[in-house]
């Protein structure tokens, strides 16, 4: 038996410029919110921007986004809606606010699935913000998008740069393009993690400043737009921007 | 039948067609003369719209092609205590069933074992729509 779902990706993103997956190798350093962030700053540059929540059992990026009461058109597919100017996908849709228990099969099924039938228009970038880790979301994004390219996240903890590293070299070994680090919660000047980083010939993005008061931009996009976090990833991106 | 096709069936039927035309010039088919699909009914596959999709996506190759679908019920077997059970959609609300319908693992999310109540099942078949085999000439 075939899974003819896997033939039609590629034609789904084919017209798809860069897609980015914003990874990490611990949950709670910044993924959701670099991704988000991001997405908004490219669409409001003029870019057209889409969106994808792939962090199916714990998806933020609506709350951060203040997405509510918007859903997919169905048109010979799925047709993502326009929010803040970007293209959004994402599980809540049809989990609502209800958990998502699935193992790893059932992750890779689901990606498949919304791979294979969400109708993107022709973007200039993908944003996907990736679960932690480098389960199977990781080894099924990598296989299934060979144009795939990762910004990664870390912290200036230690413990989280020992598992970004196991990522970097993972991606190395698959040949995955690394556009660089960012070092996201910095509340000193060392300098430890921009070296280790470059010790690995991987770019240094840039670091962004621990900031106590971005919990209070949480779903207002407005105010995220106005924070120092949104000045510093609007620094990195024009570093990705090809 | 719906104006405009407003299902995701067009989707997967495109799916469909596309990996059988791989197939085909994989195997160096000149004509495909039969296909069989099973369409598994956790996803409750709009079988009228899905075979309309494939008759209009057809490819010069697949002209003649017969689309065989059979049918294959869902069945659960709980992780935690072992039951086995069928998908029934009628135990479900209507939005809880289109979520399935769209995402099929959001079974986990609106499903529970009948005997234990865990979400923590597989589903063993009848989940989506699979490629059984393919037939052609060369």
């Amino acid at each position: 038996m075939v899974d003819p779902r896997i033939s039609i990706i590629n034609d789904r993103l084919k017209a798809t410029r860069n897609i980015v997956a914003v990874s990490s190798g611990k949950g709670g350093v910044g993924k959701s919110l670099t991704a988000s962030t991001l997405a908004l700053i490219l669409a409001k540059r003029g870019y057209k921007v889409g969106l994808f929540d792939l962090d199916f059992t714990s998806p933020s990026t609506h709350v951060i986004l203040g997405i509510e009461d918007v859903k997919p058109k169905e048109e010979k597919g799925i047709i993502p809606p326009q929010v803040h100017g970007i293209e959004y996908m994402s599980i809540i849709y049809y989990s609502g606010e209800h958990a998502a228990p699935l193992r790893g099969a059932d992750v890779s099924n689901a990606l498949i699935e919304l791979l294979a039938v969400t109708r993107w228009s022709t973007l200039d970038f993908l944003i996907i913000d990736m679960p932690p880790g480098i389960g199977d979301a990781t080894l099924d994004i990598i296989r299934l998008i060979k144009q795939i390219k990762f910004i990664i996240i870390t912290t200036p903890s230690q413990l989280a740069f020992e598992t970004i590293k196991k990522l970097i070299s993972l991606l190395k070994d698959l040949k995955v393009q690394v556009l660089g680090v960012v070092e996201n919660m910095k509340m000193d000047d060392s300098q430890l993690i921009q070296q280790k980083v470059l010790s690995l010939n991987v770019p240094y993005l840039g670091e962004i400043r621990f900031d106590a008061k971005i919990e209070y931009a949480m779903g207002d996009v407005n105010e995220l737009l106005a924070s120092n976090f949104a000045k510093k990833i609007g620094e990195i991106s024009s570093k990705i921007v090809d | 039948m719906a104006v405009g096709f407003p299902m995701h069936e067009w989707a997967l039927a495109e799916s469909v067609i596309s990996t059988v035309s791989q197939i085909a010039k994989k195997e160096g088919l000149k004509e495909v003369t039969e296909v069989k699909i099973v369409v598994g009914e956790l996803q409750q596959i709009e079988l009228d719209i899905f075979e309309f999709a494939l008759s209009q996506l057809k490819k010069p190759e697949l002209e003649k092609a017969k689309f065989k679908i059979a049918i294959s019920k869902a069945q659960l077997r709980c992780r935690v205590c072992g039951n086995k059970w069928v998908f029934e959609k009628g135990s479900l609300s209507n939005d809880n069933a289109e979520a399935i319908h769209f995402l099929p693992e959001v079974a986990h999310t609106y499903i529970r074992c009948p005997n234990c109540g865990s979400p923590d099942f597989e589903v063993l078949e009848g989940r989506g729509i699979w490629l059984k085999s393919i037939r052609g000439v060369k």
